[in-house]
């Protein structure tokens, strides 16, 4: 299928917090297709969390969104009423967290939350038709003794399994759409490796798009097609991802390509670190926000927030001087 | 390498249990470190990784008698400082000075109600190392200009830095009274990826320039490839595994470390698509109940009866290059 899926435009977040504006999301844009993953990759404090909560309408006071479109399947979803935004949220765009204990309700079975989220969405489902439905939905998500699983409730799972149990609740509507926030993050890594597999599994069979929020660079590369790096509610670099790990263009994604550690290096050699500390979001520098840090800061980037310009095949763009100036000089040679 | 090298900490058949209420008149043990035998040489990073629940923390505050040992043998510096079985437990104050610790969470390890001097000065006053009080404010800005911070930062409290500052300011409090030996407990996990490779590389800085000894305990597997001369590898309890480091990361002999190791997902796309990967089924068991036999068992691919049945022992199987598996023994 052609066509996009989710379309992001300028979207813009703010917290009004009592000491001031904190800007979380700075006017980001972005384009996910049909059976797509966007692998979307920050610090903490990037504002990945906050765009992903802001697509799916769940910013919570002070938070808010200030400007910018969304568009779901072409249709501007921050205009709908809270009604329509529920008939959408857990049919066509399912979310699942960071930490699955807390987003799963101590109270009820599983199965009795995973039967919820099928009746809210399909008012005419029999009890019997939804209860087998579960059931086949425990078993895709490689839980084994699916029956005697749908009686349990969340204490008596483990975290592997309680990521199973969220990853089976968010699909269990067909969503077109799938919002991961560091679903990952809190588990080990023999068990992230068993989720990653499960969700590149589950994308093939149901042609979903995955958004992939995650600060992971090993698991981005491991599961996405595409990567948007945020750094303090602005894009820095986006692109396919063989073009963000094999040919990163923006300082700061070459910064943490380089900061880390990596399990398959022949040496020891010593790292080179990203110099100066995270932004303070309710001072953000004036320019570039990755300025004060960045290696090759001009003049220009202290004073000018720079655009996105594309550098590259296959959608790769970068917000930074240096390729705003060399886009320039190559556009005068033409 | 060096042909001999001095060992600093030796242990034997170290055992930590919990007792934990199961019920009203019972009681069970968390057997969270079970007969571990390691040394450390001086002037070494040895690191041990595992995931959460494997007993990696508990073996560190363990070695530091924090937690008094269920059973087992501490010698440090060729002084035996506990022996459960010539019944040896020595007051642990002057080996403080020695043995320091640097803690996951920096902002839960900083009281907030003391200045930055006064946490840095409070391990000075208790050693009384500094006589005087200028040399105690001058002994402090020292310690914090040597972890890249500012002597004005001394009457700071800890809530007006950053994370990674307040593991600057945990790491200039462990430094204070000039250990010999660190035990760093997930130093940098609670930590953005930027500043990681910032205290990283301090710590070695710092390793270099006193001559320090780590015990690096992380459950990121290349964090510790890239700090530690030696890995040791834990799981439920037990050392499985435990090499020097590059011959740890490219040949590793326990079933364990081989899933371990190619779980963790490489920043390189392509090469993640070639690599063949172990996937283990089902979670860790309790350890409260652990399996019999290997406790790796459950979980291993190559699993045989007698793995049910008898503890694997932990031996030499290269130079220098140990593990716990009954597989190795029968390829032997």
């Amino acid at each position: 299928m052609n066509g996009k899926l989710l379309e992001i435009k300028n979207l813009q977040v703010s917290f009004f917090t009592p000491v001031g504006e904190v800007k979380a999301v700075n006017g980001i844009n972005y384009s996910l297709g049909y059976n797509e993953v966007m692998g979307i990759v920050g610090e903490s404090g990037s504002g990945k969390s906050v765009e992903a909560y802001a697509i799916m309408g769940l910013l919570q006071s002070p938070g808010r969104v200030v400007g910018g479109q969304v568009l779901f399947a072409g249709e501007d979803i921050l205009t709908y009423d809270s009604k329509k935004m529920t008939d959408l949220r857990g049919n066509k765009i399912s979310m699942i967290f960071q930490n699955p204990m807390t987003s799963l309700n101590p109270v009820y079975t599983i199965g009795d939350q995973l039967v919820e989220a099928l009746t809210c969405h399909d008012k005419n489902i029999t009890k019997a038709e939804a209860k087998a439905r579960a059931i086949e939905m425990i078993e895709l998500v490689g839980i084994n003794n699916a029956e005697k699983r749908f009686t349990q409730y969340p204490h008596e799972f483990s975290g592997g399994m309680r990521q199973r149990a969220m990853i089976a609740m968010a699909l269990i509507c067909n969503p077109k759409l799938l919002i991961a926030d560091e679903p990952t993050t809190a588990l080990d890594v023999t068990i992230q490796a068993q989720i990653i597999e499960l969700m590149k599994d589950l994308q093939k069979k149901t042609d979903m798009s995955i958004v992939f929020i995650t600060h992971n660079l090993g698991v981005v590369a491991e599961i996405c097609d595409k990567v948007t790096v945020m750094y303090a509610g602005h894009v820095m670099e986006q692109g396919a991802v063989n073009d963000i790990f094999y040919n990163p263009q923006h300082p700061y994604t070459r910064g943490l390509l380089h900061s880390m550690p990596r399990l398959d290096s022949e040496s020891q050699e010593r790292m080179v670190p990203i110099d100066g500390t995270p932004v303070d979001l309710l001072d953000p520098p004036k320019g570039c926000s990755f300025g004060p840090r960045c290696e090759h800061c001009m003049k220009i980037c202290l004073r000018n927030v720079p655009p996105l310009v594309e550098i590259g095949e296959n959608g790769h763009v970068s917000a930074c001087w240096l390729h705003v100036r060399q886009a320039a000089e190559q556009k005068e040679a033409k | 390498m060096e042909q001999k090298r001095e060992k600093l900490l030796e242990i034997e058949k170290l055992r930590k249990y919990f007792p934990v209420k199961t019920g009203l008149m019972r009681k069970d043990y968390v057997q969270a470190v079970q007969d571990v035998t390691l040394h450390i040489y001086k002037g070494e990073t040895l690191g041990i990784v595992g995931e959460s629940g494997c007993g990696k923390t508990t073996l560190g505050r363990t070695i530091l008698r924090l937690y008094e040992p269920t059973c087992g043998k501490i010698i440090y510096n060729g002084e035996t400082i506990f022996d459960s079985e010539k019944k040896i437990a020595v007051n642990m104050l002057p080996y403080r000075r020695k043995i320091q610790l640097i803690f996951q969470d920096p902002s839960a390890s900083l009281d907030p109600r003391m200045t930055v001097g006064e946490i840095v000065g409070e391990a000075l006053d208790i050693h009384k190392l500094t006589p005087g009080r200028a040399e105690r404010t001058a002994r402090i800005s020292k310690l914090l200009e040597d972890v890249g911070l500012n002597s004005e930062h001394a009457n700071r409290f800890p809530h007006e830095f950053s994370g990674g500052q307040q593991q600057r300011i945990g790491i200039a409090r462990a430094l204070a009274v000039e250990p010999e030996f660190i035990v760093c407990d997930e130093p940098i996990s609670a930590l953005d990826v930027s500043i990681q490779s910032q205290v990283i590389n301090m710590l070695e800085d710092l390793q270099k320039e006193r001559g320090l000894t780590y015990l690096f305990i992380a459950h990121d597997l290349s964090v510790v490839r890239h700090i530690s001369d030696r890995i040791g590898v834990m799981y439920l309890g037990c050392l499985v595994e435990l090499a020097e480091s590059y011959e740890l990361c490219n040949k590793p002999i326990h079933p364990y470390t081989q899933t371990l190791l190619s779980a963790v997902p490489l920043p390189d796309p392509e090469k993640n698509k070639k690599r063949k990967r172990i996937l283990l089924e089902g979670d860790i068991p309790s350890p409260l109940n652990p399996p019999s036999g290997c406790r790796f068992h459950t979980r291993c691919p190559y699993a045989m009866p007698i793995c049910s049945e008898k503890e694997p022992e932990f031996k030499e199987y290269s130079p220098d290059h140990f593990a716990a598996c009954h597989k190795l023994d029968l390829e032997r």
